[in-house]
């Protein structure tokens, strides 16, 4: 897993967010992309922004029912070239 | 002068790797396994101990009872490792030079990391744990028992499944099944981490009434209150909790700079050496792999890394690789088990639960101090080396 501390990010309603961190899990496969953002989130602040870059296709589904039953607020979802990047703020 | 391999950990995978690397190369390697307890545990044993099926003493032997004559043993903690000096210091002020290195340190038990947890909750990972769990559970006059993780990853993927069902069944054997609640806290949104096995099992769970709540990652223990909280905000009661406790790398991994955060070793999944370190390998648990962390993965492992460096030392260049392989059992209860079978590519397909994997699984657990350590598997049998290594 590699990690680039802050990063600016554009969501799709143009606003920008700081990213805190951004969580690399391309080729890692399920469970590991959602794990890996549990285990960031449990280190993070609330307001903290996290980023996960995934190609497993589980990701899809569990990253956003995981982020909703967990009530944090999932910003965006964006479809890249082979992987899908979600951006996640930690809510409480 | 022989090569000078040193095999850090005396657990299935250390102990095959340095007696297949004996055996390759006779006089031409010196081997010297370090190991902080010289015992050798074989801990998929302690499941049954904590359900009375099994005593303790059958699941440890000494380990020099299973290393080859040819191999030293030195009983001894390592404490830091020098790569650029090639050199691994011991806690007792020694020191001990190689040429090529082992690292097969497995996990350790954090569970200091989960507040409450030591005093909230029961765990079969460990010999006294399973011991505690089962003078527990024999004392135990019915009621809620909720089963979970406490941290991923976790050794043994398919275990807190397998304890719910076979507590299930103890239950029912003891007439207490009726005023007793099982309920499996699962961190995901499924019962098990590979989904055609969850797939499987989760009709079986339902028909046996053992209850599923998903997305609970144990956040803290209340032992006062007798609840469980979780990252995701929920709270269950519980009368018996029995958690996994968290795992982290060992110490002397994170003390030599060459773990991730968790203190896992950073290694290539089909060379397995650790990541820049052209001498040194790694396997098991300590790796930082995408795979089951179990003496499956590392009984597979052992091979490859005792091939390259038999390679190495006699100057060829090293061919096996390592293709992600691992094969387990799950048992399901009521004498049933199925096997999950699978490697980089190839999820599983696990058949449907049947007497004869529980019967293999048994077999397997009698076999294994005369079998696995020495690498006597027979070709063929499901937990031999497959021979086409990309399946």
């Amino acid at each position: 897993m590699q990690e680039i501390v802050v990063k600016q990010e554009q969501n799709l309603q143009g606003a920008t967010v700081d990213v805190t961190r951004s969580i690399d899990a391309r080729g890692m496969p399920c469970p590991g992309p959602l794990m890996s953002l549990i285990g960031v989130i449990r280190e993070s602040q609330v307001g903290d922004v996290i980023e996960v870059l995934s190609s497993d296709e589980g990701s899809r589904s569990d990253i956003p029912a995981w982020v909703q039953k967990a009530r944090h607020e999932l910003i965006e979802v964006v479809p890249e070239d082979g992987y899908a990047r979600f951006v996640i703020r930690k809510a409480r | 002068m022989p090569a000078r391999v040193v095999v850090l950990g005396g657990g299935v995978g250390g102990t095959l790797a340095a007696n297949l690397l004996d055996k390759e190369l006779g006089h031409d390697v010196h081997v010297t396994v370090v190991d902080p307890t010289g015992m050798h545990d074989y801990q998929p044993g302690y499941l049954y101990v904590a359900l009375g099926e099994a005593k303790g003493h059958w699941l440890t032997r000494e380990e020099r009872t299973l290393l080859r004559g040819g191999v030293e043993l030195a009983i001894e903690r390592a404490i830091r490792i020098h790569p650029d000096a090639g050199t691994v210091q011991l806690e007792r002020g020694g020191e001990l030079s190689y040429d090529y290195l082992i690292i097969a340190t497995g996990a350790r038990l954090v569970p200091e990391a989960i507040p409450g947890l030591s005093e909230g909750s029961f765990e079969f990972y460990s010999l006294a744990g399973a011991e505690r769990l089962s003078q527990e559970l024999a004392r135990f006059p019915g009621g809620r028992i909720k089963i979970g993780v406490a941290g991923i990853p976790y050794k043994c993927p398919p275990a807190p499944v397998e304890f719910a069902f076979l507590v299930e069944e103890f239950l029912r054997k003891r007439g207490i099944r009726d005023r007793s609640e099982v309920e499996l806290l699962s961190p995901l949104n499924r019962a098990f981490t590979i989904e055609s096995a969850s797939t499987l099992i989760a009709p079986i769970m339902e028909e046996r009434g053992i209850g599923l709540t998903t997305f609970f990652n144990v956040e803290a223990v209340d032992p006062s209150a007798g609840v469980v909280e979780s990252l995701e905000g929920e709270k269950q009661e519980y009368d018996l909790l029995v958690l996994v406790p968290p795992h982290k790398g060992q110490q002397v991994v994170i003390d030599s700079g060459l773990g991730d955060p968790g203190g896992w070793l950073p290694t290539d999944k089909h060379s397995l050496n650790v990541d820049g370190q052209e001498r040194i390998f790694a396997l098991g648990d300590a790796t930082n792999l995408p795979i089951s962390k179990s003496g499956s993965t590392a009984h597979f492992e052992a091979p490859v890394i005792a091939s390259r460096i038999a390679s190495l030392i006699r100057g060829t260049a090293p061919k096996e690789n390592y293709g992600g392989r691992v094969m387990c059992f799950l048992e399901t209860g009521n004498g049933k088990a199925t096997s999950l079978r699978f490697d980089y590519e190839h999820p599983p397909v696990p058949p449907q639960p049947n007497r004869a994997w529980h019967v293999a699984k048994w077999l397997f657990n009698r076999l294994y101090w005369e079998t696995v350590p020495q690498g006597r598997i027979p070709e063929g049998a499901p937990f031999s080396k497959p021979k086409d290594p990309s399946h």
